[in-house]
């Protein structure tokens, strides 16, 4: 069968999956534990729990504070030693409860053994309470609360589920891992999406360059059976597993500017939430964990691995665990190397969808900028089909009209022009401040109104 | 061929003729009535068109102040007190005289004071640093050292120190135009009074961590310890989000802050002499070894009243 592919854009970078043979290992326990109070789309969580107050692992410590909001959950068994501000990944200060882990003990109610229920539940309501109550997130990046992107506002129909496995970020490899080792699990998740959605179909999406990935999805969905569901293949190219490009890929529909995915009668969500989904519908787990890569260019292979990490577990825990930063190492990133985040503070806690630690080398720091010298390489390499260079010059000159009128709200931050530009300009620096701009003008006119 | 020139004349210079008396009808029905005073005030105006008042530039100003009538709610900060003056007489009203600001750049965290814990690699632009992380120092309220205030100023008078990495104000050439308020994404620079000769004192901080935190991330950081606070014999200081700040309309000048500034913050400049910190601490230990032994006078003499009511009692 043809391999599926988005139709305008896109790069295609070394896939450097270096650590693709590293089965996923289970971390032992730290001392303690900080759970943010900020790591999902929305509104901040709001702590249920007070200093001193004994926790068990799976106990709900903190509520959603809005309607796009999540539950979460103590990954601990222990005891509560501080709740208050914290420095993240980047440096800035967020809410964070303190855990002291004490034993590990789960709370009641909590299927902790690993035989596959594949049973789907007829009440959809149910399916869908479980999933909100659990503080299921979207794992794929964005950490969109996973009950609200399942629940199409009224007079929308999805029409297909798509499974994101294509992991286009070079370097990642976490959800590949998952692919291969819990693949009933997921595949149990997808069924359990459909019926929510009302049976739509479901397709799961795989690149070419995980074959092993797409003969265990294919034989899984062959065992199981479930209805609609089939696996396509498809082409490596970044940024495949972008929302609006996978719909592409999948469905040959396009999403509007400013559109959503349900306009099109998509609903896209990773397999990592798939397996989220399964354990929290099937098993009554709430999302606590989640699988890690320990990567990058300088790291030497016998030292790379996949980690099955609990939430809260600080970076420089896992770091230390996995031997301490490799020398060489000239940037720590989490996420993948394209679209993940520069680590500033390596104390930071893991959250619902921390995906790596990649450590890179010389290579990968910035060239010194030259002038633009008008290839239109950024243009070509736009899957959104704008014109970054015209975007960058837009935002220099504070042109917030003609920004919104080249659609610099459209931008995926997918980064692909910054890694196309032979001049190396930080074009995605500038667009991502243009966006925020023309973002809050949008908003504004919306309050308005 | 010389009748062509002719013609060509004639018909041009009647042409002309008669356009321009049409231009000037059409100039009398349709000609807008304004008052002179904008021109002359706008002539008197610095004509920087910077914006620091607050209107588009120096004719919207004189256009607003014609229509008001009045400068109660206008300043021209670049051309001071005395342009408003020569305003005011155009207008014919009084004005109150605004004290002179001068931009104060808030953070004393020096390359040596406030050690680097990471590089930044990315556009060299304060805007686009402060959005994507908290910042290559551990202080997340300090100086970027970017340089957008020193894009943002027309006047020429910021420029950064490559020894402490901060901007410096050159306060000759800074005429409060605010913009540089505005283009700090962290807020450090703020509009004070420019104090008499110059003088002033303020906090060069904005650090709002808690103590051991401001002070493990910067060695100069304010930790709102509130010595200062205590110190202060005039009620100028106060404390408040673990920073302090010295209203300066309160600020008697004193430095007895400064003195006592256990980490250095609080800065005092274009003083005559160098701050004299002995003197100073040994001035207040005297005032308050004086005022101990004055309650201790003042209870002596109201022990005896009180035992005497009791006995009444």
């Amino acid at each position: 069968m043809a391999k599926l592919t988005f139709s305008i854009g896109g790069i295609h970078p070394a896939d450097n999956k270096l650590s693709r043979g590293c089965k996923i290992e289970t971390l032992p326990l730290p001392p303690k534990v900080y759970v943010s109070m900020f790591q999902h789309l929305g509104a901040m969580a709001k702590p249920v729990v007070q200093v001193g107050d004994t926790v068990k692992a799976g106990q709900m410590i903190a509520e959603p504070g809005g309607f796009i909001s999540a539950y979460i959950h103590s990954p601990v068994s222990g005891k509560v030693t501080a709740i208050g501000p914290r420095k993240d990944l980047a440096g800035f200060n967020q809410m964070h409860i303190e855990i002291e882990v004490q034993g590990d003990e789960w709370a009641e109610g909590i299927d902790l053994s690993p035989e596959l229920v594949t049973e789907i539940p007829e009440d959809r309501d149910f399916i869908l309470d479980r999933i909100k109550m659990n503080g299921v997130v979207g794992l794929g990046g964005a950490t969109f609360p996973t009950h609200v992107k399942l629940n199409p506002p009224p007079g929308k129909k999805a029409e297909c589920l798509i499974l994101n496995g294509a992991e286009c970020e070079p370097y990642l490899t976490s959800d590949f891992r998952i692919l291969l080792e819990r693949t009933d699990e997921i595949v149990v998740g997808a069924a359990l999406m459909q019926k929510v959605l009302g049976g739509c179909p479901c397709v799961i999406g795989i690149e070419e360059n995980k074959p092993e990935a797409i003969a265990a999805a294919r034989a899984s969905v062959k065992k199981l059976a479930y209805p609609g569901i089939r696996v396509e293949v498809l082409k490596k190219r970044y940024p495949q597993g972008g929302e609006k490009q996978l719909i592409d890929a999948v469905m040959h529909r396009q999403v509007g500017s400013g559109g959503l995915p349900i306009d099109v009668g998509a609903v896209v969500q990773n397999v990592a939430t798939s397996l989220a989904v399964y354990e929290a519908v099937q098993k009554n787990k709430p999302l606590v964990t989640n699988v890690l890569t320990i990567t990058g260019d300088c790291l030497p292979v016998e030292r790379q691995h996949n980690y099955l990490f609990r939430i809260g577990m600080p970076l420089s825990y896992i770091a230390e665990y996995a031997g301490g930063v490799p020398e060489g190492a000239k940037k720590l990133i989490s996420g993948g190397p394209m679209m993940g985040k520069a680590i500033a503070n390596l104390d930071a806690a893991t959250v619902k969808g921390s995906s790596s630690i990649l450590y890179l080398g010389e290579s990968t720091v910035r060239k010194q900028e030259s002038p633009c010298i008008r290839c239109g390489r950024c243009a070509d390499a736009c899957p959104m089909g704008l014109e970054p260079f015209l975007l960058k010059s837009l935002y220099a000159a504070s042109d917030v009209a003609a920004l919104e009128a080249n659609a610099a709200q459209d931008c995926i931050e997918c980064g692909c022009c910054q890694y196309s530009c032979p001049a190396s300009i930080a074009l995605l620096d500038n667009i991502r401040m243009a966006k925020g701009q023309v973002m809050g003008v949008i908003r504004a006119r919306n309050a308005k109104k | 061929m010389t009748s062509t020139i002719i013609w060509t004349v004639v018909i041009l210079t009647a042409l002309g003729l008669i356009l321009s008396l049409a231009l000037y009808f059409i100039a009398r029905k349709f000609r807008v009535e304004e008052d002179p005073r904008i021109d002359e005030i706008e002539k008197t105006l610095p004509g920087a068109n910077c914006g620091g008042c607050g209107f588009a530039g120096c004719r919207a100003f004189a256009d607003a102040a014609v229509k008001a009538g009045n400068l109660e709610s206008q300043n021209c900060p670049v051309g001071g007190a005395e342009v408003m003056k020569k305003v005011a007489a155009i207008l014919g009203c009084e004005v109150a005289e605004a004290a002179p600001l001068v931009a104060v750049v808030r953070c004393n965290g020096t390359c040596e004071a406030r050690p680097r814990i990471n590089e930044y690699a990315g556009v060299k632009s304060c805007k686009v640093k402060s959005a994507l992380y908290g910042g290559d120092t551990g202080c997340l309220f300090g100086c970027l050292g970017c340089g957008d205030c020193v894009a943002a100023c027309q006047f020429g008078a910021l420029s950064m120190d490559p020894a402490t990495g901060l901007p410096v104000v050159d306060e000759s050439k800074c005429t409060a135009c605010g913009k540089c308020v505005a283009a700090c994404p962290k807020r450090i620079i703020e509009l004070r009074n420019k104090g008499p000769r110059g003088m002033r004192v303020f906090v060069s901080c904005v650090n709002k961590d808690k103590g051991p935190v401001a002070r493990k991330a910067c060695a100069n950081a304010c930790i709102g310890c509130g010595i200062c606070e205590k110190t202060c014999t005039h009620g100028a200081i106060t404390i408040a989000d673990n920073v302090a700040y010295i209203d300066p309309a309160k600020c008697k000048l004193c430095r007895e802050c400064e003195a006592m500034c256990p980490t250095g913050a609080i800065h005092g400049v274009n003083f005559p002499k160098e701050l004299d910190k002995e003197g100073i601490k040994k001035r207040i230990a005297d005032r308050k070894a004086k005022a101990a032994e004055a309650a201790k006078a003042a209870a002596a003499a109201v022990q005896p009243e009180v035992k005497k009511e009791e006995n009444n009692g």
